[in-house]
């Protein structure tokens, strides 16, 4: 089972990974010293679904604020999916970003411009 | 006892929000966001404004809280200082910081620097990714994209100034103004 639960802290976001159904959520703040640390167990995970993944992935990334340092731990997240959507599962990638926060959506497309998975921009509402 | 009015009067004139000197940890920088984004919602910032200038917040401290991570750059009295202050002028932030660093890596960072400001907006865009996607990870990760993003985010050239002070090092002055 690569199944992951982790609750969100003021520094670092909440994970939630169910490989039974194929659904990754990662929401909240990213902004860690040591954020290769933090995603670790995130990236170990993915790689283990990749042996018998779903048919389909969902994943939702609703991030406010991540740093640069979390920026490449992302990618490398991103790097496992692509290489589970070129596998036996289709991916599906909605990148959730706050109206006017262009800098969010502008992440989203430096990603999406980089990772061969398509991504959906996600506008929502300011909380 | 004259000085502390004098202090004070230097910061209510500069405009300062809030200042530090000292060692920048983990603890002090989880403080300073906290207390930051309080005052910003106090002042009621549009939230692009708070978000741009919260982004730049956390790169700047993290900058140097990876920075007095590493031994070389203790002073000669053995403390790892660093300045950092915010401040908010005719509704424009800017913030501020000041470390020592060591004089041999001067130059390099004074190459990147004037690299990134030679930069418009969509070569920036261009060199984060490039970065991104190829740069190596440093094992504090962050692996050379906080300049470029505290540029991209700051949507103004970067200032900067080196002092020289000894043989060793020169005290490092970088002023990041937030576009409004």
């Amino acid at each position: 089972m690569a199944d992951l639960k982790l609750e969100g802290s003021p520094k670092t976001p909440t994970i939630e990974f169910n490989s039974g159904n194929g659904y990754l959520l990662i929401r909240g703040r990213s902004i860690p010293e040591n954020s290769i640390e933090f995603y670790k167990s995130l990236i170990e995970a993915l790689e283990e679904y990749n042996n018998s993944p779903q048919a389909n992935t969902k994943v939702d990334i609703q991030l406010e604020y991540f740093n640069t340092s979390s920026s490449k731990c992302i990618l490398d997240v991103f790097k496992k999916l692509e290489a589970i959507n070129s596998g036996n599962s289709e991916v599906v990638i909605n990148w959730y970003y706050e109206e006017d926060d262009e800098d969010m959506l502008e992440a989203g497309e430096d990603y999406q411009a980089i990772i061969n998975i398509p991504f959906k921009m996600i506008e929502v509402e300011e909380e | 006892m004259d000085n502390i009015h004098d202090f004070y009067n230097k910061m209510e004139k500069g405009n300062i929000m809030l200042s530090f000197k000292g060692e920048v940890t983990s603890d002090l920088l989880t403080s300073i966001l906290q207390i930051m984004e309080s005052k910003m919602e106090t002042l009621e910032e549009p939230p692009k404004i708070k978000k741009k200038v919260y982004n730049i917040l956390v790169e700047c401290l993290q900058n140097l809280y990876h920075h007095l991570d590493d031994d070389d750059f203790k002073t000669k009295i053995n403390e790892k200082s660093a300045l950092f202050m915010i401040r908010k002028v005719d509704g424009e932030y800017s913030i501020m910081t000041g470390n020592f660093i060591a004089n041999e890596n001067v130059e390099l960072m004074e190459g990147r620097l004037d690299r990134i400001n030679a930069m418009d907006k969509d070569e920036l865009k261009m060199y984060y990714k490039e970065v991104l996607n190829n740069g190596e990870m440093s094992a504090k990760g962050g692996g050379g994209l906080g300049m470029i993003d505290i540029a991209r985010k700051s949507g103004k050239k970067l200032e900067y100034k080196f002092d020289h002070i000894d043989d060793e090092y020169s005290f490092f002055s970088l002023n990041i103004k937030v576009a409004q």
